[in-house]
């Protein structure tokens, strides 16, 4: 699937150069792709846990993002609450949202589907009940810089007064902290390695270990040289790193993490060895409230309002990235790193298009058909795998 | 005078078929004559249902080498339809029926009568009843699937077979799941079927059904065929056989031991459950059994007795409505209403479908193997990858596991390897008290015997193994004491020493005429 996002990021700069729009891999666009994506990221890896535990997704995720952002913009801007403590309110009453849908999924027994399907409807009805169907706006600036700030926060004077040595510190800055993620990773990569080996496990040719770190690198530099040079590390990119970084260490690395793989590949065999099935079910669905929490705040940040009509279609969106980063529609197979980049993946679709000017009806077909292809192409490539 | 020679109708030569790091048939030759039953019977893994697979286009051509000649012409099936249409029938092990669909449904399915996109459903059912009288079946063509027992499906699928025009019947374990009877119904059916001109290939690791029925045995080792023997030239005893199939004598089928039977240290007593789902039906009727440390206690019974029910009511809870009684465990009440509760008590289930809810098949045996207890390979619930395959590389040394590596998914292995897997994963869990059921289920015998001699190792280290099987000949030749269930109630206990097979069926036919009787009366 990464081979699949690289393909279709040079197919788009073809033609994008082709016809003279400017660029995909332009600064200010990578910025965008990241800032319009961040929620995507964040929503799929909540729903890669559901999907995990036997196919089940949550449709109430954009809903949810509405209504929490409502109580968001209600709290701060109408109630003048501590910004603090309405995040922390809006995440708990995500995570009361989540536990309410897994108490119905995963101790009455009644099916994912439905239970989100009820809570999107009514969520939705709670958002326009909060505001009154108007919307909010617009947030005060401490809360903005929580989500949609970068690093370095370079001053305003500076900008004006010295625009460019302001630019020269945004670039250097970014570039030593990838430098040292660079170099942290590679160091990190190095030492497991080294255990493996001492430990007689097999390890993967030191080719092609050395080609994945360099590729690796070389992507986290590029992708630094372009946020350097136009405003810096978004913060919301760090915040979303942490989130996949801890997630992906959950599913890969901790028991209960191995609960969820086990539910989704024989929720029978499961059960019988001793797995507490209905509490798995309940976690996924009450932490896929909080990641939406999450969301919303980062939603409401990045629009600067807390509307009815927000987080329409963030479901599909995130339900389609996890598919198109490998998850299982059965359950027990899917990443959370597969899941960044079918959202990764959707991301450019959407930006591409835009920037070819394709026109709004069509954008919706081609990400259609798009979306089944690349699905196709994962499970053929699976399928030759497995033959070979 | 001279014999006229019996049509070759099948020959399948030099056939190779190699999966990736396997070679599964390595130049496999087989004739099939017309109107023989041949049976094709080896160890797990050796090649058996592959070679069917091939022949029924379930692996097309081009994805093996070597001719299929049938009828004098060489074939090259595409698909199952392309093998279908020119008579050949494969049923395999694992029913291919749609429970919720009736009878008559699933006879036709992929096979509909009628034209024109319409189904003719008054010669969909009259031509299903047909059929069903043809095999010997009493029911109805409108019955549901979910509704008759595994027996009386198995012979749906060979209406179904006969309702595509079958000239060759292939069987892939057809009586694994049948009791005695069913079992020797299906076999006479196809002596029925031989007398009137069909030929079938038997795969079965039944050695006395196999040389019930069959003309020819042909013997299948390692993707190799090793002997074909012919009933009118050689002779059919099991020890022959098994001999030809292992490569070697096995003089005990069952590994001897010198039991050291300790005190009573598991007690059941008075226990009732109830079925979950229609309520008052009572699928354990005040049970009791007690198991010793040390010792092999043979659970006995037909299928349907209730003892999967039973166990699995006494493992956390897993099956049934209104579960009471009493467990002792040395000598204390204990109450496990959870899996994981019984678990930490020392108890492990293993159950009798290993594919099912025995092992998760994505996963691999690395995996698989610590599911039960994955604390020990944990600290504070962070997973120690290198203790995880540490314990998975050791129980695939023990138990001689056959595998590629530890990273294989489980859904890989043949069916004895796969058991196994599932073995150690519960022996990992640290049980004093190991409940089998049906442990040697559609295993060949080689694989049985390394079984055995794992219960036997459990048994020595004080460990006690409640032995749950239906093969007579394997409880009796296991157990240290044999209890004998019947409709939901323990209905006689024995000594190992005293058991026959005799003894154990006339408790069990006894125990139905009292019910008779009790049910006549009332």
């Amino acid at each position: 699937m990464f081979i699949a996002l690289i393909v279709v990021m040079l197919l788009f700069q073809i033609f994008i150069v082709a016809t003279d729009n400017g660029s995909l891999f332009a600064p200010s666009n990578i910025t965008n792709i990241i800032n319009q994506n961040a929620y995507v990221v964040i929503l799929a890896t909540g729903m890669l846990l559901c999907i995990l535990t036997g196919g089940n997704i949550d449709l109430s995720v954009g809903s949810i993002v509405a209504f929490v952002g409502a109580i968001a913009g209600t709290l701060i801007v109408n109630f003048h609450w501590n910004i603090y403590v309405s995040i922390a309110m809006c995440l708990f009453i995500g995570i009361l949202i989540g536990a309410w849908h897994g108490m119905w999924i995963a101790f009455v027994h009644i099916p994912p589907f439905i239970v989100t399907l009820a809570g999107m409807l009514l969520w939705r009805g709670a958002a326009l009940i909060v505001l009154n169907g108007l919307t909010i706006s617009p947030m005060p600036d401490n809360y903005l810089a929580l989500f949609t700030s970068y690093l370095p926060t370079v001053s305003e004077n500076m900008l004006d007064a010295e625009p460019d040595k302001a630019m020269a510190l945004t670039f250097w800055v970014t570039m030593i902290f990838a430098a040292v993620c660079c170099v942290v990773l590679i160091i990190a990569e190095i030492l497991q390695r080294g255990a493996k080996r001492r430990k007689g496990y097999e390890t993967t040719a030191l080719g092609l270990f050395i080609a994945r770190l360099i590729l690796f690198c070389a992507v986290i530099m590029v992708v630094a040289s372009f946020l350097g040079q136009d405003k810096g590390i978004p913060v919301i990119l760090i915040i979303v790193a942490v989130i996949v970084a801890v997630y992906a260490y959950y599913t890969q690395n901790t028991v209960p993490g191995r609960y969820l793989y086990a539910l989704g590949g024989n929720a029978k065999a499961a059960q019988l060895s001793g797995v507490n099935t209905d509490r798995v079910m309940f976690f996924a669905y009450t932490n896929m409230g909080f990641l939406s929490a999450v969301a919303a705040l980062a939603c409401v940040a990045r629009f600067n309002s807390a509307a009815p009509t927000a987080g329409t279609s963030y479901e599909m969106d995130a339900i389609g990235s996890c598919f198109i980063g490998g998850a299982s529609a059965y359950g027990g197979t899917g990443t959370v790193g597969g899941a960044v980049i079918g959202a990764i993946f959707m991301g450019v679709l959407n930006n591409g298009m835009s920037i070819l000017g394709v026109d709004s009806n069509w954008q919706k077909t081609v990400k259609g058909l798009v979306l089944l292809l690349a699905v196709l192409f994962d499970v053929l490539s699976k399928k030759r795998k497995s033959s070979k | 005078m001279e014999v006229p020679m019996a049509k070759v109708l099948l020959e399948m030569k030099h056939i190779t078929k190699t999966f990736p790091g396997v070679k599964a048939l390595d130049d496999v030759s087989l004739e099939v004559q017309e109107g023989e039953i041949h049976a094709l019977v080896g160890e797990n893994g050796a090649g058996k249902s592959t070679l069917m697979n091939v022949l029924s286009g379930i692996y097309p051509f081009g994805t093996y080498s070597g001719d299929i000649v049938y009828d004098g012409s060489v074939c090259k099936f595409q698909n199952i339809k392309d093998s279908e249409k020119l008579g050949i029938v494969i049923i395999h092990q694992e029913l291919a029926l749609v429970p919720l669909l009736t009878i008559g449904e699933n006879m036709f399915l992929g096979n509909e009568r009628g034209n024109k996109g319409k189904i003719n459903w008054a010669e969909t059912f009259g031509r299903a009843d047909e059929l069903l009288k043809m095999v010997g079946l009493k029911e109805s063509s409108h019955t549901l699937i979910k509704d008759i027992g595994v027996g009386k499906q198995q012979l749906v699928e060979i209406a179904k077979a006969l309702g595509k025009n079958v000239r060759l019947l292939i069987l892939d374990e057809p009586t694994a799941s049948l009791n005695d009877t069913e079992a020797k119904h299906l076999l006479d059916l196809l002596l029925q079927f031989k007398k009137k001109g069909m030929t079938s290939i038997l795969i079965s690791h039944k050695l006395n059904e196999v040389s019930y029925v069959a003309d020819k045995i042909t013997v299948v080792r390692d993707g190799s065929v090793i002997q074909t023997l012919d009933k009118s030239k050689d002779s059919f005893t099991e020890d022959t056989i098994i001999s030809a199939m292992v490569g070697r004598s096995l003089t005990d089928r069952f590994p001897k031991r010198v039991p050291h039977v300790g005190d009573v240290c598991f007690e059941i007593k008075d226990w009732c459950v109830d079925h979950p789902i229609f309520e008052g039906i009572k699928v354990c009727d005040h049970v009791n059994f007690k198991v010793r440390k040390g010792e092999v206690v043979g659970i006995s019974g037909l299928m349907g007795a209730g003892r999967t029910e039973l166990a699995m009511s006494i493992f956390g809870h897993s099956y049934g409505s209104d579960i009471r009684g009493r467990i002792l465990l040395n000598g204390k009440d204990v109450h496990f209403s959870t899996v994981k509760s019984a678990i930490k008590h020392g108890i492990a289930y293993v159950t009798e479908d290993r594919k099912g809810n025995g092992l998760i098949l994505s996963e691999s045996i690395c995996r698989n193997t610590s599911s039960a207890k994955p604390e020990k390979i944990s600290h504070h619930s962070i997973i120690n990858f290198d203790k995880e395959r540490q314990v998975a590389k050791a129980y695939v040394k023990e138990m001689h596991t056959k595998c590629a590596t530890i990273d294989e998914d489980v859904v890989n292995l043949s069916g004895g390897n796969m058991q196994k897997v599932l073995l150690g994963k519960w022996l990992f869990a640290d049980p004093d008290i190991l409940i089998l059921d049906e442990p040697t289920r559609g295993i060949d015998v080689g694989a049985k015997y390394e079984i055995y001699c794992i219960i036997n190792k459990m048994v020595e280290e004080g460990k006690s193994v409640i032995f749950i099987s239906s093969e007579m000949p394997e409880i009796l030749g296991m157990s240290d004491r044999i209890y004998v269930m019947n409709a939901g109630r323990m209905i006689a206990e024995m000594p190992g020493s005293e058991a026959t097979q005799e003894k154990i069926m006339s408790c069990i036919i006894n125990s139905d005429k009292g019910v008779q009787a009790a049910s006549a009366e009332a």
